[in-house]
């Protein structure tokens, strides 16, 4: 590396400059306040922990996204972040024990090893919400609403939110006595909807007629919620387990369309991006213009178990640095008041009083050179007749 | 509603694409064929088409430059597939991912050396067969590489295999069968679902 190209960044990590840093901050603190608004405590996880508690069977990918590192003093390994969620539910499980439901809320930076998808940052900015204690679709209702609370308080009123369960495909795999060869080709095969070549692989592997029925029409069960009624038509067959998903996937529905008559929900019953991390319900919010999901979550219970107290849990988390880059970012305000250098106690107590007031009050220095293009002020505070006054400045 | 955007691959995957997008009823305004333009209005104002080089339709489809593409088989199994479903095989544009060598000859135990453009595929298929090769990347020409002695393999696509017979080769190994496939952007998949859906329809009864 040459000395000309010290200033450069390493690929996916960004410096975050004042009016997009202003937003960020102010995104951050409006999700946080909504979710005091709804009884989730705010906590503050550690950036580092032992890997031990931090890769916790919330699958692979997470495993790979994790940094690193040797702690000098245990001579164990070290993870930076890569996903709030294990940090909260050991919370949960170990430090809080609450015996009833537990809410909690989080806002800060993971890293990643890698980007998740091509283009993104490896050092995003997270907000989320986590709920321990409740396993009824009643939990899973309350946080696909603060969802959609969360995306109005930012001003997203355009996102559609995607709705799945893991515990379709689970069921149905185990329902075919499948090798785990076969499992990893037929997850694959869901994976891309590739639906020509899963009638191949269905004909060839699936001895059981209404099972395989099922299966080739599983990719095509995707779309609005009239989709819902087609899956209950498709999955009547299907074991108990399997309509038990569709219809706590319809009360959801059902519950979130009548507080939110406006919301665009669409189903996926064979979409399997978080089959490793979700147990049940999960969910994900898209908006135009954004190629990924702005938001995630579902269910992930029994995560707990690690740390001694297997607790049903869900949630979900906001991507605030996606989130700033999608919403227009407003030209820093040229509001403030410049205050040239004085001596005068009595410009000190008219600056106070201002400041006080909310108001940004920048003092000048003895000889200084105003750079009135890289200042941020609007007024000036002069004397004028024995009294300090704010007039504009121009 | 919101525009498609469709991206073709160029040369005879266009071309047998043409038909199905035709049964689909989708006409392109101009010929294609003729045109210098890369992106084309259609008689369907919310649909346009885009034509591409093969390696860069699945890039566009990915990143949702483009909603949806035909891409063939080769250049989804380079690509990896990250981002991308493939909802539906159009049975067009077929032919074979193969390996092959110098007539006659057997391939080298141990350590190979093996050019390619598919250095993906290559690098795994050859890691599946329990050999440890060395890819060579090469952007045409394949044929050239063991006759130069530049490797002992190539990984290329084999349609009739004349190329292969006319310098001295042979296939060997049969990698993948490859046909174009009609590709569709995970999100614009969920976005704009009734749109893509119709469109996957008309096309599925189009290549039946």
């Amino acid at each position: 590396m040459t000395y000309a190209d010290r200033w450069l960044l390493p690929d996916g990590v960004e410096e975050i400059l004042p009016a997009e840093a202003q937003q960020i901050e102010s995104l951050r603190r409006r999700l946080l306040d909504l979710y005091r608004c709804w009884g989730y405590d705010l906590v503050i996880p550690p950036l580092v922990e032992f890997t031990d508690s931090l890769l916790i069977g919330l699958g692979r990918d997470l495993d790979l996204l994790t940094f690193k590192l040797t702690d000098q003093l245990s001579g164990r390994t070290l993870g930076i972040r890569a996903d709030i969620t294990p940090q909260t539910a050991r919370m949960d499980a170990h430090s809080l024990k609450r015996q009833g439901a537990n809410r909690l809320c989080y806002a800060g930076h993971v890293l990643h090893t890698r980007p998740r998808t091509p283009l993104a940052t490896r050092s995003p900015i997270l907000s989320g919400v986590e709920l321990y204690g409740e396993a009824g679709v009643g939990a899973d209702i309350e946080v696909v609403s603060l969802l959609m609370e969360s995306l109005q308080a930012v001003g997203l009123n355009d996102a559609s939110v995607e709705i799945g369960h893991v515990g379709i495909f689970r069921e149905l795999i185990s329902a075919a006595g499948l090798s785990n060869e076969q499992q990893e080709i037929l997850f694959d095969l869901l994976q891309r909807k590739a639906a020509t070549e899963m009638r191949a692989w269905v004909a060839a592997n699936i001895g059981d007629p209404s099972l395989a029925d099922i299966l080739r029409q599983l990719p095509g069960l995707a779309g609005g919620r009239e989709s819902l009624q087609r899956a209950r038509r498709v999955l009547a067959n299907a074991p108990p387990a399997v309509m038990a998903a569709v219809q706590q996937l319809e009360t959801l529905a059902e519950t979130i369309s009548q507080r939110y008559p406006q919301a665009q929900l669409y189903f996926d019953l064979s979409e399997l991006h978080s089959f490793t991390y979700h147990t049940g319900l999960w969910f994900a919010a898209f908006t135009p213009g954004y190629g990924r999901a702005l938001a995630s979550g579902g269910r992930y219970d029994r995560v707990g178990e690690v740390f001694g107290r297997a607790r049903p849990a869900t949630g979900f988390h906001i991507d605030i640095t996606a989130l700033n880059r999608l919403l227009q970012v407003s030209l820093p305000q040229r509001n403030g008041i410049y205050a040239p250098a004085c001596a005068d106690p009595d410009q000190w107590q008219a600056i106070q009083k201002l400041r006080a007031q909310g108001e940004t009050v920048v003092t000048g220095f003895p000889d200084e050179q105003v750079r009135r293009d890289e200042f941020k002020c609007d007024r000036q505070l002069v004397k004028a007749g024995g009294e300090y006054k704010v007039i504009p400045w121009d | 509603m919101n525009t498609i955007t469709i991206a073709l691959t160029k040369g005879r995957i266009l071309e047998e694409t043409l038909p199905i997008l035709a049964a689909a009823g989708i006409e392109p305004a101009e010929d294609i064929k003729k045109s210098r333009k890369l992106i084309f209005k259609t008689n369907q104002p919310q649909v346009q088409l885009l034509v591409l080089r093969g390696s860069d339709v699945s890039t566009y489809v990915e990143f949702g430059a483009a909603d949806m593409g035909v891409a063939g088989k080769d250049m989804l199994l380079e690509h990896g597939g990250r981002g991308i479903y493939e909802p539906l095989d159009l049975g067009i544009a077929r032919c074979r991912l193969m390996t092959a060598g110098l007539k006659g000859q057997s391939t080298p135990s141990g350590r190979i050396k093996v050019a390619t453009k598919f250095v993906n595929i290559a690098k795994q298929y050859y890691a599946s067969q329990g050999r440890q090769a060395d890819i060579i990347k090469l952007y045409g020409a394949m044929e050239l590489a063991p006759i130069m002695n530049l490797a002992d393999e190539i990984v290329d696509i084999v349609d009739t295999g004349n190329t292969l017979l006319a310098n001295g080769l042979e296939p060997r190994e049969h990698i993948a069968d490859v046909s174009s496939r009609v590709i569709v952007n995970k999100a614009s998949m969920k976005m704009k679902h009734a749109h893509i859906q119709s469109l996957l329809d008309d096309f599925a009864k189009a290549v039946v």
